[in-house]
């Protein structure tokens, strides 16, 4: 298990502190989920490279021990002829001596934590001919076969197209509820650290972290404080459009096809209000469609374009 | 390479390297058959028999021995330095041994009468490399403690190569026409002159080098993921790094003293193993290099006699005439090259 008290963070340069984490009191629990969120520079990494004694810290303590944590860094490996089985089997270095032989137990955890990621079919592949969410699902099969209690990860979705974003995080949460894993990871990704954490740090400019489940976070407006969201509405969780056209629309539909279409209109600054003389329609079953003014349209485009030409 | 198994690549290259090292006693400016070899090997009374005793078999001996330290030590900086450029050399350990060298042949034999005598001893081209790798090294590991990196470790040893390859120019601006001829003669490298008292004080020493390889292959594997996650996996990053500096340097040092600087073998070796067998693992990479360094070194110095001639060309003239077409060769076949 991991806990620290009094924890300063940071380093030393040329003899002078500096510090980036004031006296912290932390601990992860075991089946949890943790996003770690605050803006760019404010030593994110640090802290987590100081909980996996990576790094010392300037005061304090980090309760855990060296085979308690798991890391997976933004670090690039470029080995050449290291495979998928070569990395993952990396994880069980800790436990090895000289000969670094691996035993049949051994062998029994690398498969199961490639398993775990669902990466088999690339068992032999080499690293350099993985994409960047498979080579990352290998780092994660690496610190699953390290056994650790914690796992650390520093911004595993960095880089990754939506898809892969989402099935990082959906296997992080998975393997913490199957494995009773504590599992910290660092991102940016506010949408998706919304939808998929327990438990929210949230870095705050005393050099303090604040903790809470997402949406107490949401609600007090403690990300509005640290973000300083520039045309986001956190809590509609949407762009906030400027309705430079000053001309109102009244919107009449139901589902999907009618939010899309809200946000059409939006994006292209119009308001869109219970009441006006603009009216749109939007019906259809298998295939949408769109009236204005007693004319039928079969894309938002071409709605879009007779609109403004009122 | 095909798709053999490195088990089958590993008896391979070592019968490879026997045949080699056959060739290398067998061939020169006398031939001698296998069969007169093994006959001569037990009645060494004859003048065959001495020309095996005396010059072919330290010779060979000498080019497995450094054929092998060379390409283990530079397998050993291409990792811990996580480079493609990185040689045996890259601390600067042969650019000591070289300015120790020019001191004594070039000041020495015909300028001052205290370095003369000490020059006209048979054992002082060694001591004075050996002294000049072992101050490199000393010099090296001091600043080792003080930098964090390996990064700065390697741009250290550069500069040091960089200053002490400036004071060789000037020793050779300011040296008489015939001791820079030695010197010059000596900085080319040589197999031949070693003899049997000269290769066992190498062989020793190599293999103090290879056995403390061999005991850093763990932490050798984990640095190809980087430092950190190499810390984070258990590995003591200082006293490895500190480890694989002195296996380097001792494989590295014992060769440029025995041999002078031999060039390219240590490079390229490790480039070619890794081109040939797929593998990241230095359980299996280290003994293949050397192997494959012991035979590259045993075929240049074949290729250093030229047939019917007594005259020897100089082995670093040889190493990367051979080498050099080689690696390109590989690399165009498999398209990459990296640690």
């Amino acid at each position: 298990m991991i806990s620290a008290q009094q924890l300063s963070v940071g380093f030393r340069a040329r003899r002078k502190e500096h510090i980036l984490f004031d006296n912290l009191d932390l601990h992860l629990t075991p089946g949890e989920l943790v996003c770690f969120m605050g803006s760019n520079g404010v030593g994110k990494s640090t802290l987590l490279k100081t909980l996996a004694g990576l790094l010392p810290p300037l005061a304090g303590k980090v309760n855990a021990h060296n085979k308690d944590v798991a890391l997976v860094l933004t670090d690039k490996i470029t080995a050449t002829n290291m495979t998928v089985y070569d990395l993952v089997s990396f994880g069980r270095y800790p436990y090895l001596d000289w000969r670094i032989s691996l035993s049949p137990s051994n062998i029994e955890i690398i498969e199961d934590a490639i398993r775990q990621v669902h990466l088999e079919s690339l068992r032999n592949r080499k690293l350099n001919e993985l994409s960047d969410g498979q080579l990352q699902l290998v780092m994660i099969a690496k610190a699953l076969a390290q056994q650790t209690p914690v796992i650390l990860l520093d911004e595993p979705t960095a880089h990754l197209d939506l898809n892969n974003r989402v099935e990082v995080m959906n296997l992080l949460r998975s393997l913490s509820r199957k494995l009773g894993k504590s599992i910290l990871v660092t991102t940016h990704e506010l949408d998706l650290a919304l939808q998929t954490a327990d438990l929210i740090w949230l870095a705050t400019a005393n050099k303090k972290i604040k903790t809470g489940i997402p949406e107490d976070l949401v609600l007090d407006g403690a990300f509005d404080e640290v973000f300083q969201f520039k045309g986001f509405d956190l809590k509609t969780g949407k762009i906030e459009h400027e309705a430079h056209r000053k001309k109102e629309v009244q919107l009449l539909g139901t589902g999907y096809s009618f939010l899309w279409t809200k946000n059409a209109l939006e994006r292209s600054g119009y308001r869109v209000v219970e009441k006006a003389e603009t009216q749109i329609t939007v019906f259809g079953e298998s295939k949408t469609l769109w009236e204005l003014n007693g004319s039928q349209f079969e894309s938002l485009a071409t709605l879009l374009a007779a609109i403004s030409q009122e | 390479m095909g798709n053999s198994s490195p088990a089958l690549k590993f008896v391979g290259l070592f019968l490879l390297m026997i045949l080699l090292f056959w060739a290398d006693v067998g061939l020169g400016s006398t031939n001698i058959a296998l069969r007169e070899i093994f006959a001569e090997l037990f009645y060494k009374n004859s003048t065959v028999g001495e020309i095996i005793w005396n010059f072919r078999l330290p010779k060979a001996t000498t080019c497995l021995l450094a054929g092998a330290a060379l390409a283990a030590g530079g397998l050993l900086m291409q990792t811990l330095f996580r480079n493609a450029l990185a040689g045996p050399d890259v601390l600067g350990l042969s650019s000591g041994a070289s300015l120790m060298v020019g001191f004594v042949l070039m000041l020495g034999q015909t300028s001052i009468a205290f370095l003369a005598l000490v020059s006209s001893n048979p054992w002082s081209q060694v001591i004075a490399a050996s002294l000049g790798g072992v101050l490199v090294f000393v010099l090296i590991i001091a600043i080792a403690r003080f930098v964090q990196d390996n990064t700065s470790l390697l741009i250290i040893g550069l500069m040091i190569s960089a200053a002490t390859s400036s004071m060789v120019a000037m020793l050779q601006f300011v040296s008489k026409a015939e001791d820079l001829q030695t010197f010059i003669i000596w900085s080319m490298g040589s197999v031949g002159s070693t003899n049997w008292q000269e290769v066992k004080i190498l062989a020793f020493v190599v293999l103090i080098g290879i056995g403390i390889a061999v005991s850093q292959i763990k932490p050798l594997n984990a640095l190809l993921l980087g430092e950190s996650y190499a810390r984070s996996l258990g590995i003591n990053i200082s006293s490895s790094r500190l480890w694989i500096v002195v296996s380097t340097s001792l494989l590295a040092g014992s060769v440029t003293a025995f041999c002078g600087p031999i060039a390219f073998v240590g490079l390229a070796v490790p480039h070619l193993v890794r081109l040939a067998v797929p593998t990241a693992n230095h359980k299996i990479l280290l003994p293949l290099a050397a192997m494959a360094g012991a035979s590259m070194l045993l075929l240049c110095d074949v290729f250093a006699h030229l047939p019917n001639r007594t005259q020897v060309l100089p082995i670093n003239v040889i190493t990367s005439l051979i080498g050099a077409p080689l690696v390109i060769w590989m690399i165009i076949r498999n398209k990459k090259v990296s640690v």
